[in-house]
């Protein structure tokens, strides 16, 4: 099976660059770097909760958790079979 | 005192912000009627200086019209000044209803509600007609109004990007499970002055049984080949659910908006719109001078032909002389210069030269695509349009950009 980050990566390179030529890391901050706006987050959150089944609290939805792949990938870890 | 100093440092200190970025916003005094000769009093405190207007929306030349000024000096003198309340209370006049019947026949729609403007029907349609079992799917280019519209409305809301049919099937995809899905575009979008498919969208709309809301602002009146809008251009008329239109451009340009659509949808509005609730409708003398404009456009096409035949002579003549232009057909030609001191500067010279056109730069359009945006208007005659082209080639020759690529402006000028 795919990797989760590796699944995120694709879905937010396919979703948010409108340049092909730009690179995207795990690590490459979307929120504070501007390349998510906080607006559209709740297209990321909520394909996050369609694929891997799960519910996040809007609480637990914050521009910091929502700021790289990596950090997206410990937020579902964290909901992830809980429900 | 509650404005302490405090305050007004805060301000202060916030407008210096806006001043520093250089996107602090000026006006200028225009001395005459809307027309494409106009007298502009820029600085403020400066003589008079005649030029040609070339950024206004007066796409059909309506704006000061003879016919359309006496229609309203009519509507003056028999409906009055001013109705003094909301449309339900008692702020109806027939006038009113005509003119909503009148748009109605117009768009090929099965009801039509009016709003004070094109900006409050945005902001009023979608509270009104969804709830938070919905979804919002719009393109990332809709006018902000309907940014706006869609904030004040508690349905989801999803963005597809700029005219891509492939994300927007995804995104129809990925909400199937929502209530009711609406998908939101601009008919025309003012900013790049493109079309948008829909055709296609009235496909994938149907296929994952969606609503289509158009915003056809920079379209209604000129687009399509009776004028009707982008609906008739794209062959889509009686398909769009919802349309929302503006009487302050092509169509007299004075002010006021409307809903335009599914009869359920319309009702929903004039049950539950607030800005519709919540305050005045359309002067009468505003009501009787858009009445006219839609005699008048639906009497013949000779206006909109006249600004196709324009349009088309313009684009023509600015690509011959060597300038980068957004592709499209439609009267908004924006000419790129893609970075934004230079856009600045080339309509500053502009001006000087006697043509008045403005300078676009981020965040009213993407960084590293600044440019003069040019409006066509059936106001405009062949004379205007030459006089407009050689300052053009002048200044371009000035900042020696004429002939050249994007890549080579941007080498000579940066973004
Ligand atoms: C696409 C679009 N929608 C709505 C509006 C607002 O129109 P109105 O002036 O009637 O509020 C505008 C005007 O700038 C526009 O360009």
């Amino acid at each position: 099976m795919e990797e989760m980050k590796d699944i995120i990566l694709e879905y937010v390179i396919e979703e948010y660059l409108e340049d092909e030529d730009e690179v995207l890391t795990y690590d490459t901050p979307l929120i504070s770097g501007g390349i998510v706006d906080s607006f559209s987050m709740v297209s990321l959150k909520r394909f996050l909760e369609l694929k891997y089944a799960i519910s996040i609290p809007d609480d637990k939805a914050s521009p910091e958790a929502f700021d790289t792949v990596n950090s997206i990938v410990d937020l579902v870890n964290e909901f992830v079979g809980k429900k | 005192m509650a404005y302490s100093n405090k305050i007004r440092e805060t301000y202060l200190e916030q407008l210096k912000g806006i001043q520093d970025a250089g996107i602090f916003k000026q006006e200028r005094f225009i001395h005459s009627s809307q027309a494409a000769d106009i007298e502009v009093e820029f600085p403020t405190g400066s003589s008079l200086k005649k030029v040609i207007n070339m950024c206004a929306n007066n796409y059909l030349g309506l704006s000061s019209h003879p016919d359309v000024v006496k229609a309203a000096h009519e509507g003056l003198d028999s409906r009055g000044y001013g109705m003094s309340s909301v449309r339900f209370i008692c702020g109806t006049q027939d006038i009113h209803r005509e003119l909503e019947n009148k748009v109605t026949e117009f768009l090929g729609t099965e009801d039509t509600i009016l709003f004070p403007s094109c900006m409050d029907a945005n902001a009023g349609v979608f509270e009104a007609i969804l709830t938070d079992e919905d979804v919002m799917i719009s393109d990332r280019l809709v006018h902000a109004s309907i940014i706006d519209g869609m904030r004040l409305c508690g349905a989801l809301h999803d963005t597809f990007k700029h005219s891509n049919m492939d994300h927007l099937e995804k995104k129809l995809q990925l909400h199937a499970d929502k209530r009711l899905k609406v998908v939101i575009t601009d008919g025309v979008f003012s900013m790049d002055g493109d079309t948008a498919k829909l055709d296609e969208m009235v496909d994938l709309c149907e296929k994952y049984d969606a609503m289509l809301f158009v915003d056809d602002s920079h379209s209604s009146g000129f687009i399509g080949t009776t004028g009707r809008g982008t609906h008739e251009k794209c062959g889509v008329m009686g398909k769009i659910d919802i349309i929302t239109t503006t009487f302050g451009k092509a169509l007299g340009g004075a002010s006021g908006g409307c809903v335009s659509g599914r009869k359920e949808i319309v009702e929903m509005c004039r049950q539950k719109a607030r800005p519709y609730l919540f305050s005045n409708t359309i002067a009468p003398v505003v009501v009787s001078g858009v009445l006219k404009v839609l005699d008048i456009l639906l009497a013949n096409t000779e206006r909109r032909d006249k600004l196709e035949k324009l349009t088309e002579y313009w684009r023509k003549g600015l690509t011959e002389a060597g300038f980068v232009l957004k592709d499209g057909d439609t009267p908004i030609v924006p000419v790129m210069l893609f970075n934004a001191k230079l856009a600045q500067d080339f309509s500053k010279d502009l001006y000087d030269e006697g043509i008045y056109a403005i300078g676009f730069f981020f965040p009213v359009v993407p960084n590293g695509a600044a440019r003069i945006r040019t409006q066509i208007s059936a106001g405009h005659e062949i004379h205007h349009l030459d006089k407009a082209l050689a300052a053009f080639i002048k200044v371009g020759k000035k900042y020696d950009i004429l002939g050249k690529s994007k890549q080579e402006i941007i080498a000579a000028y940066g973004l």
